[in-house]
């Protein structure tokens, strides 16, 4: 069999994105679009406490208003309300509770959903609910991590009789033998603080029986439309087969929209139910309280190692909020990080704890790196607090431990093994880029002259474990699904190609990137390739998109059936042109006689006879069409060096990112414009979380920043324009030799702007500053270290 | 309900709505100009910039009744049909967007931007797109999208074209 030969080749290049057309002529096709006739608004009823025994509840007086067609409470609904599923018992002991979509009896976090009234129009749905009757008795909140595990603490689950919802422990090696005989061991405990998603499109969701069959169909902004409509039809009862699940154009996840919410299970009953089309879009303020949370960690961690500079081991103590109820994959978040926390440093033991705490508060699950954010911040500031304690400069720490280059394939002492790797060729460049030596100059004059305005270097090399995931693997950690993903290659009649991938884009450009593979593949212009997605419907098998996936598993199975395509029609071209199979040669999207040009067929051609089927070879079936189904071998590892120079001003706290330089190697690019695109994006929540995020709760468990007048998401006024490079290290996973790119600089960024931020405070003893690390944090700790130093 | 008269776009509707309704709800809900979208409910992302008579406003900060007799001009109706408008055009080349559900009011805050100050710095850009939240791309590219956007507008509006 001869290979396919790329001539003229659409893979490296700086595409425009296909995407952007109607994105930027606003004919877009958002859910909240959506308006079928005979449509009832759903609006929801929250519970405005914490922690409270509902006493009373009667919505008859909603049914009284204008306009409402039903009002549901929990025992109105009945079998209807449907629980919300989790698809990641960690453990065999695990607490699982159940977490109704209308909250029975008790709420257990502000938000929870107490009633439904579903009326002709949203607003009067909206004003109907100030008809529900509806009282309270509150309840003591549960609210801090620490206090929640104590005996005699409020619980948050009566019937668990533990506010524990599990204890995962994976020890690696001997770390007490490494800690005695270390020369120094340096502790930390470092808080990451609780973040809330923020994708700019609010979640949104309509239901409607089809009229044609017993079929449903949801439109739902959501990342995940394969996995939802397994999950729907297992909670609802309603045959699978019976259930359409369509993502449109879908505004932003970053995690946020990978789950089964309990408005997509109401709206999917009460649309079955009232027999016509039910529609709810949350308000930002629901947004805030309703969407999962992220992050919310405890971290204590300590290092050991020689005096010298030689790490030893590790060890990590984790409480994870868990936050009132089990979302998707809220359990296995912290897991995802557990692998991640030894980083690019060889040592010689490990040993993780992570305690699962339920709290009331909004249930925590993916967000945007999902553990490895966590587990990255923790080791690149310990990391710093090592080369600080020893008197080590910081950089030369991590080239004394770090895996080499020649060192890959590296098993860790987590257990994983990385494929390829050259920290030393990011970081050199990442040094160049940044002017090291300029700028670690520049901060030892300010110190020496006493500037108010101190400079401080902030260093992250980071890799994380992206490309969810093999399955083997997952079902080893005891996750109920699997990792792989689909592809079908259409070649149609007229010579256009179809695409069908089970990747569900929201912002990623797969609609361009997936035709430059196919199209390097089959020599066909990416305009003649069209993408199909995001439709249950017209994409029937994928596992979607999150965790760095689309490209490291999806690009697989494109590349996989645009082969077998192209080996299928080499068959029928063979038959055309009367020679056997091997002696064609497939150039530029045409097959050819080897040695005689002159005879070729185009695949347009081939797939024209595919189509008439007039004079195809004996055995060969009508229509031109392939389809792969790839598990991934393994992970893949991108890393980078991400350098931050950060000024702070003594005087008042104010921080300002000066510059802020990054070199990712993701692997081979398939449109490095996107790639880019990304890491700027991720980069910029990353520096989020350290400088402006935070979600806040008081004592009786109510969220302070329940609006975005109060949760500060950064503005272009707030952040620097970013020097980004890449260095190219080929996966050796994947046969592009791509790896990943959605959520490296979400974590590589945090621990550079805090350990830039603390660099530039050392000399007047500050070690830490907490997140988000506002003026008043930073100037309170400056304060604090004075006083300290009395 | 208030009787109200508005250009959107070109074309002149006349509608009867409840004082209480926002412009962005009333044009998208009344008259299925879906192209301005909702993203906050407190006045601060600015996914919902549309222009009134010529100015940018939130249109989730103006009552339908105060448009009464105005000129509306979205996203839809930037350019026509399969034309691009410079600040179009500049934000497809620079990769000025990702999931799309800002641009629409990032696209007309920028518009509004470039008519009062056609040659903006990085930091008058930056200050200028403050109200507008973008989650997707960390502005960077944002940024050069409307700094392109001056050029090719100063360069004659035959260039805007992509």
């Amino acid at each position: 069999m001869t290979t396919a030969v790329e001539t003229e080749t659409a893979l490296g290049k700086p595409i425009r994105r296909k995407e952007d057309a109607h994105l930027l002529h606003g004919q877009t096709n958002w859910t909240d679009n959506i308006q079928l006739p005979g449509t009832v608004h759903m609006a929801i009823l929250r519970s405005p406490m914490a922690h409270a025994k509902i006493t009373k509840l009667d919505v008859s007086g909603a049914l009284a208003q204008a306009g409402v067609v039903a009002a549901y409470g929990a025992k109105e609904l009945g079998d209807l309300n449907g629980g919300v599923p989790c698809v990641w018992p960690v453990t065999d002991d695990i607490k699982m509770p159940a977490f109704p979509a209308l909250a029975i009896d008790k709420v257990r976090q502000v938000g929870d959903c107490v009633a439904v009234v579903l009326a002709t129009s949203a607003a009067a749905a909206v004003d109907a609910l100030d008809s529900i009757v509806v009282s309270y008795e509150q309840l003591p909140a549960v609210t801090d991590m620490e206090a929640a595990l104590e005996s005699g603490s409020a619980l948050v689950h009566d019937e668990i009789e533990t506010n524990a919802c599990y204890v995962y422990k994976m020890p690696c090696g001997d770390y007490e033998a490494s800690r005695a005989k270390a020369d120094v061991v340096v502790a930390r405990r470092f808080i990451n603080q609780r973040l809330i998603p923020t994708f700019m499109e609010p979640r949104s969701v309509v239901a409607a029986p089809m009229g044609m069959s017993d079929e449903i169909t949801i439109w739902s902004s959501t990342q995940i439309p394969h996995v939802l409509r397994v999950l729907l039809a297992l909670v609802t009862g309603i045959p699978e087969n019976n259930l359409r699940v369509v993502a449109p154009d879908v505004g932003g996840g970053f995690g946020g929209k990978l789950q089964c919410y309990r408005e997509e299970i109401l709206v999917t009953n009460l649309a079955k139910k009232l027999g016509r089309p039910v529609k709810w879009t949350e308000t930002r303020s629901e947004n805030m309280v309703a969407t999962h949370h992220g992050r919310d960690q405890i971290q204590d961690i300590e290092i050991a190692a020689t005096k010298d500079g030689k790490i030893l081991g590790l060890k990590v103590t984790l409480l994870a909020n868990m936050g009132a109820y089990l979302q998707i994959i809220t359990p296995g978040v912290p897991l995802l990080g557990m692998f991640m926390y030894p980083a690019i440093y060889k040592m010689d033991s490990y040993d993780f704890t992570c305690t699962g705490v339920f709290t009331n508060k909004t249930p925590t699950d993916a967000y945007r790196g999902a553990g490895r954010p966590e587990a990255t911040y923790a080791i690149e500031r310990i990391v710093d607090e090592l080369a600080a304690e020893i008197g080590m400069e910081p950089m030369e720490l991590r080239k004394k431990n770090w895996i080499t280059h020649d060192e890959f394939p590296y098993t860790t002492v987590a257990g994983l093994t990385y494929d390829t790797g050259n920290y030393e060729a990011a970081t050199e460049k990442a040094l160049a880029m940044f002017d090291y030596d300029g700028l670690r100059a520049e901060q030892a004059q300010r110190r020496a002259s006493g500037d108010p305005v101190q400079l401080g270097i902030g260093i992250s090399t980071f890799t994380e474990m992206c490309g969810l995931a093999p399955s083997r693997t997952l079902g080893a950690l005891k996750y109920v699904a699997g990792g792989w993903e689909h592809c079908t290659v259409r070649a149609l009649p007229t010579g256009k190609i179809e695409v069908v991938t089970g990747t569900s884009p929201h912002g990623q450009g797969h609609e361009t990137a997936w035709s430059q593979i196919a199209s390097s593949i089959l020599g066909v212009p990416v305009e003649d390739i069209e993408v199909i997605h995001s439709d249950t419907g017209r994409s029937p098998y994928g596992m979607d998109t999150y965790g760095s996936r689309s490209l490291a598993v999806g690009g697989q199975a494109i590349k996989a059936a645009s082969e077998r395509l192209v080996e299928k029609a080499r068959v029928i071209a063979a038959h055309q042109l009367e020679c056997s199979a091997s002696d064609l040669e497939f150039i530029n999207g045409s097959f050819q006689v080897k040695g005689d040009p002159s005879k070729s067929q185009a695949l347009g051609a081939v797939a024209f006879e595919a189509f008439t089927a007039h004079n195809l070879p004996p055995g060969v079936e009508p229509t031109l069409q392939a389809e792969a189904t790839i598990d991934p071998v393994d992970f893949s590892y991108p890393h980078g060096t991400h350098l931050a120079a950060m000024e702070v001003d003594t005087e008042t706290g104010q921080v300002k990112v000066r510059k802020y330089v990054c070199v990712d190697d993701v692997g081979m690019q398939v449109n490095p414009m996107i790639v880019e695109g990304q890491v700027h994006g991720g980069v910029a929540q990353g520096i989020a979380q350290a400088l402006f995020e935070g979600a806040e709760y008081d004592e009786d468990g109510n969220l302070l920043t329940a609006s975005l007048a109060d949760y500060l998401i950064p503005s272009a006024a707030d952040l620097p324009s970013f020097d980004t490079g890449t260095t190219v290290t080929p996966s050796t996973t994947h046969p592009l030799g791509t790896k990943g790119v959605g959520e490296a600089g979400t974590i590589a960024s945090t621990p550079a702007i805090i350990n830039g931020i603390v660099d530039a405070l050392r000399h007047l003893g500050v070690t830490d500053v907490a997140m988000p690390a506002s003026p008043q944090t930073v100037w309170r700790t400056i304060q604090a270290a004075k006083e300290g130093a009395k | 309900m208030a009787h109200i008269t508005v250009t959107v776009d070109g074309t002149s509707y006349t509608s009867e709505v409840e004082p209480r309704k926002l412009l962005v709800h009333w044009l998208r809900e009344d008259i299925g100009r879906v192209g301005t979208v909702v993203g906050c409910d407190t006045s601060n992302c600015g996914a919902c910039t549309v222009l009134l008579n010529g100015r940018s406003v939130k249109s989730c900060s103006v009552l339908a009744v105060q448009a009464d007799g105005c000129q509306v001009t979205t996203i839809q109706g930037l350019s026509d049909g399969n034309e691009w408008h410079p600040v179009q055009a500049a934000f497809k080349e620079c990769h000025g967007l990702q999931c799309g559900y800002c641009t629409p009011g990032m696209v007309m805050a920028a518009v509004d931007l470039l008519s009062e100050n056609p040659k903006p710095s990085e930091s008058e850009i930056r200050e200028g797109l403050e109200g507008n939240l973008c989650r997707c791309t960390g502005y960077h590219n944002i940024v050069k999208s409307v700094s392109y956007a001056a050029d090719l507008m100063s360069a004659g509006p035959t260039k805007g074209a992509k």
